[in-house]
């Protein structure tokens, strides 16, 4: 009895648990079908309106602030990536004086609270005399996203084999097409893994944001400054539409991951 | 997301042999460039802003550069109960944290390796809170838990709860909110240690006659430190400096104020610029000193 106790107990400890982590996504989810007024708090009914008219409530201010987000998250994730990746394969690659504190300078973003980027970019916007807009948003994003980047993407420029790009010296291919060729390709997976990280701390963050946006309105912001006068329902449209492409994205990563692993293991 | 950070980290495999050559310095500069002038040179202008002084005739949010020490003195003497119950509440969440995350991680990373395709399942559901929005999500929790929900009603129905108690507004809420939300940064990198785990080591203790108990605590424990880690202090930093959950509008009240709710107050509404600025040094500072000692006492420095 005991063993048996045991043996079932962690098993539903998972299951209770992750059905746990999933209560306030099923409550967000399940509200965006709400045919609710102006806030969205009681249950009034079953509705597709809210996903077919998402843009039309107060003149489509969700839409606006929705695609606010996208433009800033698409615009911060190139600019992180290139620069990230960059890093990644000097730090990997060669040798070069003030490593560590290259090290340092990289990690330490990663271990500052938000709230202290935050007011440290506007106070320096403020004295530089920057006004707030779209772009010092953009310049705050690709500042907390360089560092994941260089983590995500030195893994795989570690795990590269150097025997192959060594092959495609050998092989008289310039230091051009060596890097286009094969080193490139290679590493993109890692670059494809660090661009959607970087998109989803861009998309989802707010606490920096809400400190260097002046008035212009991301996704996160607009439910901040809403919380108190009552969200509607098309934010939680947007919200699970998001979290649906997310999902499928990352799914689909997960099952063509197994693929590969499987087929390379047929080929032995 | 910033397990993927730290548990990448963890690996520090050495590529082929390093060389010398400028085009290292050219990989480099732009972004170590972009960094100094958008995070270290900020840091900077936080720390000079710490020290302003009023300037001009009193105007509001008008101050000029000086060597007012006094602002700290200032701000730690009215902020006082912020400062320790940002630490306090960041502490006992990610307390709580570890406590949920580590057999949640431990079955996923150990017991369900034997079945690849339920274990990658089972992380998509730890991160999948990440996809749908942070402030959507401290929300649902504000509505699900309110004095007319279906939660609260029923436990005071069944009598397990006063009839005159209340959830939201209260510092429980508040480091239940901040639980739940940095909940996967504790899973993962707990998930990516233990997965890792070489299980003859469990099984060499056991076959010494150790009991379960005495295996996990001397083997399994010490084995998974650079998760445990990692974790605490992916949980602990954002927690510390967190104004969300605190939030009026959100899980917390008047009595349940943050540093971070007071920071953002005196930047961005009272535009008392220096005070903001001294908060977030203290802030930084304290992470810093925590995360040296901690990371220097478990013995776990290679993980930076």
């Amino acid at each position: 009895m005991k063993f048996s106790l045991g043996k079932w107990l962690l098993p539903l400890y998972t299951l209770l648990a992750l059905i746990f982590l999933m209560v306030p996504i099923v409550y967000t989810f399940v509200f965006s079908f709400n045919d609710s007024q102006k806030s969205n708090i009681t249950w009034r009914g079953f509705t597709f309106d809210k996903w077919l008219n998402v843009c039309q409530v107060q003149n489509g201010a969700v839409c606006e602030a929705f695609g606010n987000s996208i433009l800033i998250g698409v615009v911060a994730t190139v600019a992180a990536t290139t620069l990230g990746t960059m890093i990644a394969i000097a730090l990997v690659r060669y040798r070069f004086r003030f490593r560590s504190q290259t090290s340092l300078l990289l990690f330490l973003p990663m271990a500052t609270p938000e709230v202290v980027l935050g007011a440290g970019l506007a106070a320096q916007f403020l004295s530089v005399g920057v006004p707030k807009d779209m772009v010092t948003i953009i310049l705050a994003h690709t500042m907390f996203c360089i560092s994941f980047v260089v983590v995500t993407v030195k893994a795989r420029v570690a795990g590269l084999d150097p025997a192959l790009e060594e092959a495609g010296r050998d092989l008289y291919g310039s230091a051009t097409q060596v890097f286009a060729r094969i080193t490139f390709p290679l590493l993109l997976p890692g670059i494809l893994a660090a661009a959607l990280l970087s998109f989803a701390l861009s998309f989802d963050d707010f606490i920096i944001t809400n400190f260097n946006s002046g008035p212009v309105t991301t996704f996160p912001k607009y439910i901040y400054v809403s919380a108190a006068r009552g969200i509607p329902a098309e934010a939680n449209v947007i919200a699970s539409a998001v979290f649906i492409f997310a999902l499928v994205i990352v799914i689909t990563a997960q099952v063509s991951r197994a693929a590969r692993a499987k087929r390379l293991a047929k080929q032995g | 997301m910033a397990f993927a950070a730290f548990s990448a980290g963890t690996t520090g495999t050495e590529a082929a042999p390093r060389r010398k050559s400028p085009i290292a310095l050219l990989l480099l500069l732009p972004g170590i460039l972009y960094l100094v002038l958008f995070f270290l040179a900020p840091l900077v202008s936080l720390l000079l802003t710490s020290f302003q002084a009023p300037s001009g005739f009193g105007d509001v949010g008008q101050y000029s550069y000086a060597f007012r020490w006094e602002n700290y003195v200032e701000v730690i003497t009215a902020y006082w109960p912020h400062i320790m119950r940002s630490f306090g509440y960041a502490l006992i969440a990610t307390v709580l944290a570890l406590v949920f995350s580590y057999p949640l991680a431990y079955f996923i990373g150990v017991k369900a390796r034997a079945w690849p395709l339920l274990q990658s399942l089972m992380l998509v559901l730890v991160i999948a809170p990440f996809f749908i929005s942070f402030l959507l999500r401290t929300l649902a929790w504000k509505q699900l838990l309110s004095d007319e929900s279906f939660v609260i009603t029923s436990l005071k129905a069944l009598s397990l709860i006063a009839p005159d108690a209340y959830f939201t507004g209260t510092p429980v809420a508040v480091i239940f909110g901040l639980t739940y939300n940095f909940i996967p940064f504790m899973t993962l990198p707990l998930y990516t240690t233990l997965e890792r785990l070489d299980l003859r080591y469990l099984e060499a203790g056991s076959d010494l006659y150790a009991r379960p108990f005495d295996v996990f605590r001397k083997i399994t424990i010490p084995l998974s430190m650079p998760g445990i880690v990692a974790g605490t202090l992916l949980t602990f930093i954002p927690a510390a400096g967190d104004y969300i959950n605190a939030s009026r509008d959100f899980l917390g009240g008047p009595d349940t104020q943050m540093i971070g709710n007071v920071i953002e107050a005196n930047f961005l509404v009272l535009q008392n610029y220096p005070a903001a600025a001294a908060l977030s040094i203290i802030l930084m500072s304290v992470i810093l000193v925590i995360v040296s000692i901690y990371v220097k006492r478990s013995g776990t420095e290679e993980l930076l």
